[in-house]
């Protein structure tokens, strides 16, 4: 099951390869990982996309939590929550692929934000899901490059991970 | 008042009343061990390579209720110092280990003797820092002794550049250490914990299985109220060997892959079962789908989350300090007149008994080559069952903790986690520091003590007057065992060949060396060695060959899966 783990570290040199390194060593798996401070300075906000059983999940957390410098672990996916993720993807755009493309980027509000004679660059925000739903959507051949943020998750509501 | 890095190094260690800091020196530590030099309090032991250093560190904690502390510089002192890290890490073991790292401004650029120590130790410590201005020394000091000591105790290590030493600042101590991400649970849960009580007076078949969790707790004395007061079985494992009275009728040895046959049996036909600072490990309980096989509910209490549900799904777990759970247990127990179903208590033990009476532990001794095991009875009775006995690893630690039976807590020093060879002379170094005039003994084998054997040199330096019980079989005896067993006695590189002759090599490091190889001089070379108070004796037991440590459970069986002797192969 694909599980959205969100934590909340110590903004301190060596934390995020202390998380990456237990990954590791414990062979759990890591579908998509983001870190960025939070509105206090002192204080990282990471949201992890797992795949596993609840039993590794539930280890997943716990080991976490062992970490000195983690500070508070939610299993997002346990309850209502929302998950976004960027994309950026140059595609080729000459010819009527030029309007086909436009087309679907506004199907799925996408904005195409630089345009040359050949190509564009389309941001798209939407769960993981959408995002790989688009690259089905557009035609394989016409894909330059994409570059994925990973996802960031919230809890809805009351869900509130704050210390 | 303004001090230098290396003078508040050493004015920490004082604050945290560190009695024995065991190093090496080197270039990135020279401003610290030129501080060391100019006060008293606390005393360096020079070991003869890092590795040893962190093992004498950990022995210290092991033996004590205190935090370990060692020293040792870039580079290739902390490389060295890894296995002891991992040793004392897999056994949960606090200590501190302070390590030179090159000037902050050479991080990076692999200047000489530089490692990235934080890199290098992360997967093998509680936690790790790296002090990049001296402002912080001294909290990140206090920090460490804190995070070692508190919660699932771990080794801590602080890397220390050179120029941090030389800096100034001022000092003062931090009374008290708040960290908002690390706040370790001490009180269990007081619901689960009457849940579990009562599952327990309710239980038929009861079993208490305590790990190395009550030892660090230093609740043996709690446990053992508490498993009078309810009349249950017990089994301690490896790790919590002294927990509770190995003599007492209660006890019933050890449980594992070398578990005797009524501890495995037990546990595995237990209907409650009551794991103690213990984690269902793969060498303990073997195949987890088999042990799954019988129904029973289990209570697993232990200061580690994660220790929980790991490998055996728990019905009752409890988070919490295992003596102040115990505390509560015994409280509620008290305050109850309740206890199990005494008909349904002696049919088990009844079974139980019937189990012990297969006696998996007696050997065929011999009046002509020396047995291993007679040697550990000896070295039990010579010793009144009262001596600190380290081990290194292999078949000799498995006699060693099956043949002396440890009645109080804190005794027995082994590598039970990492299963780290060469551990065992410097844990009775670490030991008899820290309990000079008591008997220690280092339990070792001719594979295990080669690899640390540059510490008798050490112990000449500090006069250590411990006793070597040297168990040579000229072979890697766990290897070769394995070998006959499930590889068709094919003994590929597991004979020791070129031994030195190791009374000769003590005598040559200025101890005292005896060998041994008639069965009736077993224990007059033991009352020897330990009537002399002052002397390390080097015990060379030429034993047979071809000994095996029974019972077995097969790696991946099942635990009542046993081979109790050869007759079973």
């Amino acid at each position: 099951m694909r599980h959205v783990i969100s934590l909340l570290l110590e903004n301190e040199a060596g934390a995020l390869s202390r998380v990456s390194n237990m990954f590791s060593a414990r062979g759990y798996n890591i579908e998509s990982l983001t870190v960025a401070a939070t509105e206090d300075p002192s204080m990282s906000r990471m949201t992890i996309v797992s795949i596993g059983s609840d039993d590794i999940i539930e280890q997943i957390t716990k080991q976490l939590n062992k970490l000195v410098e983690v500070v508070k672990v939610v299993d997002l996916s346990e309850a209502a929550y929302l998950e976004r993720e960027l994309m950026l993807i140059k595609v080729r755009a000459t010819g009527k692929d030029r309007e086909e493309t436009k087309r679907m980027a506004d199907i799925f509000r996408g904005r195409i934000v630089d345009v040359t004679e050949s190509t564009y660059v389309i941001e798209l925000t939407g769960s993981a899901t959408k995002l790989d739903s688009f690259i089905e959507a557009i035609d394989k051949s016409l894909i330059l490059e994409t570059v994925r943020t990973g996802v960031s998750g919230i809890g809805r509501g009351d869900r509130i991970l704050r210390i | 008042m303004v001090l230098t890095g290396a003078e508040i190094v050493i004015r920490c260690l004082q604050e945290e009343k560190v009695e024995y800091l065991f190093g090496y020196p080197g270039g990135a530590v020279l401003h610290i061990y030129d501080e060391l030099f100019k006060q008293e309090k606390v005393r360096h032991v020079l070991v003869r390579h890092e590795q040893a250093a962190v093992h004498a560190a950990d022995a210290y904690a092991r033996s004590t209720e205190k935090v370990g502390c060692a020293l040792v510089t870039s580079g290739p002192g902390v490389t060295n110092a890894v296995t002891g890290i991992a040793t004392a890490y897999m056994d949960s073991i606090p200590v501190v280990i302070l390590s030179g790292q090159v000037p902050t401004a050479y991080i990076g650029q692999d200047a000489f003797q530089e490692v990235d120590a934080v890199g290098v130790t992360r997967p093998c410590v509680k936690h790790n820092m790296l002090v990049k201005d001296v402002r912080d020394l001294a909290a990140s000091i206090k920090k460490a002794f804190h995070i070692a000591a508190t919660g699932r105790p771990g080794p801590v290590l602080v890397d220390i550049p050179k120029d941090v030493t030389a800096q100034k600042c001022e000092f003062a101590y931090p009374k008290s250490v708040a960290m908002r991400s690390y706040n370790p649970v001490v009180k269990g849960h007081s619901g689960q914990i009457k849940k579990a009580v009562q599952l327990l007076l309710e239980a038929k078949r009861p079993m208490v299985y305590a790990g190395g969790g009550v030892i660090l707790s230093d609740a043996a004395d709690k446990l053992t109220k508490f498993v009078k007061s309810l009349g249950f079985p017990i089994t301690n494992t490896l790790m919590g060997l002294g927990g509770y009275p190995g003599t007492d009728k209660q006890s019933l040895g050890m449980p594992g892959m070398h578990g005797t046959y009524e501890a495995n049996m037990a546990m595995q036909y237990s209907d409650v079962l009551i794991a103690i600072g213990a984690r269902f490990d793969d060498r303990v309980i073997g195949d987890p789908a088999h042990f799954a096989q019988v129904a029973r509910k289990i209570i697993h209490i232990d200061i580690d989350p994660s220790s929980i549900s790991k490998r055996v799904k728990v019905d009752v777990p409890i988070v919490g300090n295992v003596g102040d759970v115990l505390d509560e247990m015994i409280k509620l127990l008290d305050a109850t007149e309740e206890r199990s179903d005494p008909d349904a208590l002696a049919t088990w033990w009844k079974q139980i008994d019937e189990w012990r009476a297969r006696d998996c532990m007696k050997y065929k001794n011999s009046d002509e080559i020396i047995k291993p095991q007679y040697v550990i009875q000896k070295l039990w009775e010579v010793t009144k069952g009262d001596a600190f006995i380290t081990s290194d690893v292999g078949q000799h630690q498995m006699w060693a903790a099956q043949y002396y039976k440890f009645d109080k807590p804190r005794r027995w020093l082994n590598s039970g986690g990492l299963g780290t060879m060469g551990v065992g002379m410097p844990y009775a170094m670490g030991c008899q520091f820290a309990h000079p005039g008591s008997p220690v003994a280092c339990v070792t084998g001719e594979a295990s003590i080669q690899m640390c054997i540059q510490e008798l040199s050490t112990c000449k330096q500090y006069r250590l007057p411990i006793k070597i019980i040297n168990l040579n079989n000229r072979y890697l005896g766990m290897v070769r065992q394995w070998q006959e067993f499930f590889h068709g006695n094919r003994y590929s590189e597991s004979y020791m060949d070129s031994l030195p002759n190791f009374a000769k090599l003590a005598e040559a490091y200025g101890h005292v060396g005896l060998e041994v190889d008639k069965p009736g001089d077993v224990e007059g070379a033991l009352r020897e060695a330990f009537k002399r108070k002052t002397d390390l004796v080097f015990l060379d037991f030429k034993i047979d060959q071809t000994e095996n440590v029974y019972p077995m459970v097969q790696g991946g069986k099942g635990l009542t899966e046993m081979i109790l002797s050869s007759e079973d192969l």
